[in-house]
């Protein structure tokens, strides 16, 4: 449900003006997720159910930590373990999977139901279950593989960033959760700074290519990382280089749309304007033109009985 | 015209164009591609979404479009082939298309045509790969069952390969539309079935002249 006491900075297949946060300051929002102190705990795993009301199925043991192996419509977090290599070293990296709220939303632009999916003032992308359609198109817009279709009810399910307690001034539950500070919250700038903080400590370990990821590819994200293998994001499970892409991004373009409007409108009036210079194509000689009235050939009607 | 038994010249003296079974499956395409048109304005464009309240609310017109779509493809393909005799393409089709301009003008001479003139042949010709490229790529699309199978890169494609069909179609169609309601008769032929003899030799006397052995 909306979340009215929350402006709207953006708002999905919407032709209405969306107003921008002039009438009051919001700052933008962000969590701050240093993986080099998280423990892979999974505390924010089972504070996102127990707040959110989510209940997974039990899934199988296969071998690895991380479970379920996927987000699904019931997990809208999840903590992926990742076994690998990294500059020749054995490596155990964490990572907590989740919507990333970007600035630029792939899913929002993709959308075509007005309203299901949201972006407020705060940068919380929100998606709106009663005016999902399910179409799934969300889910080939985003550049991070977060949205699930919920097959009960055929409508798409994510993180929130707690939207619901971020509007009355709460942290995330997962935030709430994090007994080793792993995750943070704040207002966007000062998890920036308190990112390069961080980063500057990592370095001074030993991690000389300690990162923020905050991809520009979507303008940035209100969930952000602090990689202690920075230069290897994909090392984590995080695409390289994340972005909406030509293809999404001309398909639902303003100029797309009004192509093809203008298309649908110029054959009608094609038709309009011909019609009213040449007039219906006749039978030559024929009263309505369409060879009802033929010398020798009687009309049907005349025919029966 | 597949029966010999039935010969199309009608004891009345008007000519069977188009069968019962055939008009019933036109129109029943027809019912479907308003449908499926009207549905998919609606996705693509904001300015259009009111109309998924007319199809019973955005979900479930979602639900239907792709339903509408099936139903589509099944009339549609074995309607084609049962047509497919009276749209070979013929050099008399080429010199058609080069007159034309003149024609949609009333000014040139008609060339002669057989049961559908080229303008009609080349609505054929190009539904058929038009719904073809729609029906791969609305698959691709289709939740929940198909689209999980494709790639998010591969959806992106469909989504905009499907919307640039659809307008080729939807612009095909608009033409088909006109041309059935400049050329009087035709939409009658297609309700009811019949023409009128000198209908039939005015706008394609090749078709008349292979029915009736004469000119005139």
């Amino acid at each position: 449900m909306a979340l009215e006491t929350q402006d709207i900075r953006a708002r999905s297949a919407s032709t209405t003006f969306t107003p921008p946060d002039a009438r009051s300051f919001q700052p933008e929002v962000a969590k701050l997720i240093d993986i080099s102190r998280c423990i892979g705990c999974k505390a924010c795993q089972a504070a996102c159910m127990e707040w959110n009301n989510l209940r997974d199925a039990v899934g199988t043991f296969d071998g690895v930590y991380t479970n379920p192996l996927q987000l699904t419509d019931q997990s809208w977090t999840v903590m992926k373990f990742a076994e690998t290599e990294v500059g020749g070293q054995f490596q155990w990296l964490i990572l907590k999977d989740g919507c990333l709220h970007c600035s630029d939303p792939g899913c929002l632009r993709a959308c075509p139901a007005p309203g299901a999916i949201l972006q407020y003032a705060s940068g919380i992308v929100d998606f709106q279950q009663d005016h999902c359609i399910g179409c799934g198109y969300c889910i080939s817009g985003c550049p991070f593989d977060i949205p699930r279709l919920r097959k009960e009810d055929s409508k798409v399910y994510k993180c929130t960033l707690c939207s619901d307690r971020v509007a009355v001034g709460l942290e995330p539950a997962c935030i709430k959760s994090c007994p080793t500070q792993a995750l943070s919250f704040g207002t966007k700038q000062s998890m920036l700074d308190q990112a390069a903080h961080r980063l500057e400590d990592l370095r001074d370990r030993g991690f000389s290519k300690a990162a923020i990821y905050d991809p520009p590819g979507v303008k940035g994200t209100h969930v952000f990382f602090v990689l202690p293998h920075g230069d290897q994001p994909e090392a984590y499970g995080l695409p390289r280089d994340p972005e909406v892409g030509p293809i999404l991004a001309l398909w639902r373009s303003g100029l797309a749309r009004a192509l093809g409007v203008a298309t649908m409108f110029g054959v009608l009036v094609a038709g309009i304007l011909h019609y009213m210079r040449h007039g219906p194509l006749e039978v030559p000689g024929e009263e309505d033109g369409r060879g009802d009235g033929g010398a020798g050939h009687p009309p049907e009607r005349r025919s029966q009985p | 015209m597949t029966s010999p038994a039935k010969s199309p010249l009608l004891p009345d003296g008007r000519i069977l164009r188009h069968g019962h079974t055939e008009r019933v499956v036109h129109w029943a395409i027809a019912i479907a591609f308003m449908f499926l048109f009207l549905s998919g304005l609606a996705m693509f464009s904001p300015m259009f979404f009111w109309l998924s309240a007319v199809f019973g609310g955005g979900q479930f017109m979602r639900f239907l479009h792709p339903i509408a779509g099936m139903v589509l493809v099944v009339l549609f393909y074995p309607y084609a082939w049962r047509l497919r005799a009276d749209n070979h393409w013929t050099a008399v089709d080429s010199n058609w298309v080069e007159n034309m301009t003149a024609y949609m003008r009333k000014e040139a001479h008609l060339p002669d045509t057989g049961k559908y003139n080229a303008g009609q042949k080349l609505m054929y010709w190009s539904m058929i790969p038009v719904i073809a490229v729609l029906l791969v790529t609305g698959i691709a699309l289709w939740q929940p069952w198909f689209a999980p199978a494709f790639s998010a890169g591969t959806r992106r494609v469909a989504g905009l390969v499907h919307a640039v069909m659809a307008f080729v179609m939807f612009i095909g169609i608009g033409v088909h539309w006109y041309a059935a309601y400049w050329t009087k008769g035709s939409i009658r032929s297609m309700v009811r079935g019949t023409v009128s003899r000198a209908w039939a030799k005015f706008h394609h006397p090749g078709w008349y002249r292979h029915l009736t052995g004469k000119d005139s």
